[in-house]
């Protein structure tokens, strides 16, 4: 099989080339969560499935009562619903991270000579990937089932910009997660079990006055409800500068918590 | 390329307590180590010796609790990145994206070394021609046999020619085929100048590539030496002999054991007993008794201890017939 005569060459003609900067390392990691798209495409089916049915399940079953009629429900329903995919989405990124280290390929990268947080970088270029191809679908099914968003294209493009930061917020949770939990089907379990009370009792489904004061409150200050209330600005129109940096808080909070801790982590392993 | 001791010998890696402890358990409990520039260095010994945290503390993987290393001159906890630079790790599960062709492996990695498109797309398709892979190229990973695992995984590691090649365990799980095939890669990847420290826990292995062995066992290296150093200090004669009837088993056990004065060793699959002899008289002497007590042999032989009876006389045997290990 292998000869010295065909390795020797092999080994001897390569040099070393320059360092790559962190920002080359951080854009090839992107390259491979893109080419996870091409050859895994049926990740895009866990990822939708369960906002589409969501949005057509509301929609047609509670949306007369709970609004009136099924338009108006969905008019108010369809900011909400990309908030709940971005929010759901991230757990993606956690489980895939803990793949990675059940198997043998995050040492491989922590022996190379790169940027220590460049393979985050990747699996955010990935989470926003997601992000952006699970709103659109879903946005265009909300077109197809009649929704309009008031604000026109731009105020949408903003909504997607905000959708995106949202995410990339949301994803340390589970990339801390990831580290701690080697079995991916765990990370799925403890992040469903903690994002399902968070995204229920919200303002995504349910107008908050019908519900019992202590719960009222709950909702109120739930970060998931800002959220949505200022993606609702952002595509319905008069979005408050208030609303949208409330609705960043929480993003902003959890990266500058989250990620020196991934670090501290990541090195610690 | 002899002793470790030699002056004028630069060793690619230099370590010196190398301590690692999980909870209570000290994996890996003050490893010195020597392994000079070129040479394929085995570090052998049973699961759960503490070989994989050593080489994952040597690869930067691990922060050592105590202890110093140099790799390639580059020191261990003062500067990884360096250290980073001249090593390549192929670990004991593949470290590959299953998900990805083999191809596609590789340019990702060859762009992480800063190869850009093209000379990354080049660099993939010379290693894939080499590790005769360039059918398999553009096949996901995952539907790969074991053997082509393997030598992908190896191929990605030479990426850049690195200093020092760490091999955890390299033939675990493969059939003898690909076990061969690997082992004549590492020795072509000697041959072109590659230092190589592997970790195994075949015996065989240790002896048909390493030009020197350590002998690790409860974190703490009980031995070293080249093979024959090793054979040579468990001592000089040993008598196999292989029973017709395994029902003699005790008999022929008892018989040799009151006749040599030493213990006997069985062979895991079957009916070979293995014990030492000081002289061929002796020996005689011991096949004289089984003929005596009518124990039937289909075969003898006089020879060298094999690495196995070298482990198993260091592991178990007493501590102080246990050859120096300070080198």
């Amino acid at each position: 099989m292998n000869d010295t005569d065909l390795l020797a060459p092999l080994l001897q003609t390569v040099a070393r080339p320059p360092p790559p900067s962190a920002l080359s390392n951080a854009l090839v990691f992107g390259w491979r969560a893109a080419l996870k798209f091409k050859h895994v495409p049926e990740q895009l089916f866990d990822l939708v499935m369960t906002p589409i049915m969501f949005t057509l399940l509301f929609t047609f079953v509670f949306g007369g009562a709970l609004a009136g009629s099924t338009d108006d429900y969905l008019q108010q329903f369809l900011p909400g619903i990309l908030v709940q995919t971005v929010v759901f989405n991230s757990v993606y990124s956690g489980m895939g991270l803990s793949t990675d280290l059940g198997k043998g390929l995050f040492d491989r990268f922590r022996s190379l000579p790169i940027w220590p947080l460049s393979p985050f970088a990747g699996l955010m270029v990935g989470d926003v990937l997601r992000h952006l191809i699970a709103g659109t679908i879903i946005l265009t099914i909300g077109l197809l089932l009649g929704y309009r968003p008031e604000a026109g294209f731009f105020g949408v493009v903003f909504a997607f910009a905000l959708l995106v930061a949202l995410g990339f917020g949301m994803g340390w949770i589970f990339i801390v997660l990831g580290l701690l939990i080697r079995t991916p089907t765990t990370v799925m379990t403890i992040g469903f079990s903690f994002l399902f009370p968070v995204v229920f009792a919200s303002n995504i489904m349910v107008d908050p006055a019908t519900m019992p004061g202590w719960l009222r409150a709950f909702v109120d200050i739930n970060p998931v409800s800002s959220m949505t209330t200022a993606m609702r600005g952002l595509m319905g129109g008069g979005a408050s500068p208030n609303q949208l940096a409330l609705s960043l808080v929480a993003p902003a909070v959890l990266t500058v918590v989250l990620a020196p801790l991934t670090l501290h982590l990541y090195k610690k392993q | 390329m002899q002793g470790s001791s030699a002056s004028g010998v630069t060793f690619a890696v230099s370590a010196r307590g190398l301590t690692k402890a999980f909870g209570n358990v000290r994996a890996v409990d003050g490893i010195d180590l020597d392994v000079p520039k070129g040479m394929i260095f085995a570090i052998l010994g049973p699961n759960g010796a503490g070989k994989t945290t050593l080489m994952r503390m040597l690869a930067t993987l691990t922060l050592p609790d105590a202890g110093t290393a140099t790799i390639m001159g580059h020191d261990l906890s003062s500067d990884p990145h360096a250290v980073r630079g001249s090593i390549a790790m192929t670990g004991q599960f593949a470290s590959l994206d299953e998900d990805l062709t083999g191809r596609e492996n590789l340019v990702l990695l060859a762009r992480l070394w800063g190869f850009r498109s093209r000379a990354a797309k080049q660099r993939a398709d010379e290693l894939l021609a080499a590790f005769e892979l360039t059918d398999a190229a553009q096949r996901q990973v995952r539907t790969y046999s074991g053997g082509m695992h393997r030598r992908l995984d190896i191929a990605a590691s030479l990426i850049v020619t690195p200093g020092v090649l760490f091999l955890d365990e390299p033939t675990t799980g493969l059939d003898p085929k690909a076990r061969q095939g690997v082992w004549r890669l590492i020795r072509a990847l000697a041959d072109a100048g590659v230092t190589i420290l592997l970790t195994t826990q075949y015996l065989d292995e240790a002896d048909q590539l390493a030009a020197r062995i350590a002998v690790i066992d409860h974190g703490k290296k009980i031995a070293e030496g080249t093979s024959r150093e090793l054979k040579a200090a468990t001592g000089s004669g040993f008598l196999h002999v292989t029973l017709a009837d395994p029902e003699q088993l005790a008999q022929a056990t008892a018989l040799l054991e009151a006749v040599l004065q030493s213990s006997v060793q069985r062979s895991v699959e079957g009916a070979v007993l293995s014990i030492r002899a000081g002289t061929p008289k002796q020996a005689t002497d011991a096949l004289q008794a089984l003929m005596a007590a009518h124990v039937e042999l289909t075969d003898f032989t006089m020879g060298q201890p094999s690495l196995d009876e070298v482990f198993f006389a260091l592991t178990a045997g007493p501590k102080e017939t246990r050859p120096g290990s300070a080198s």
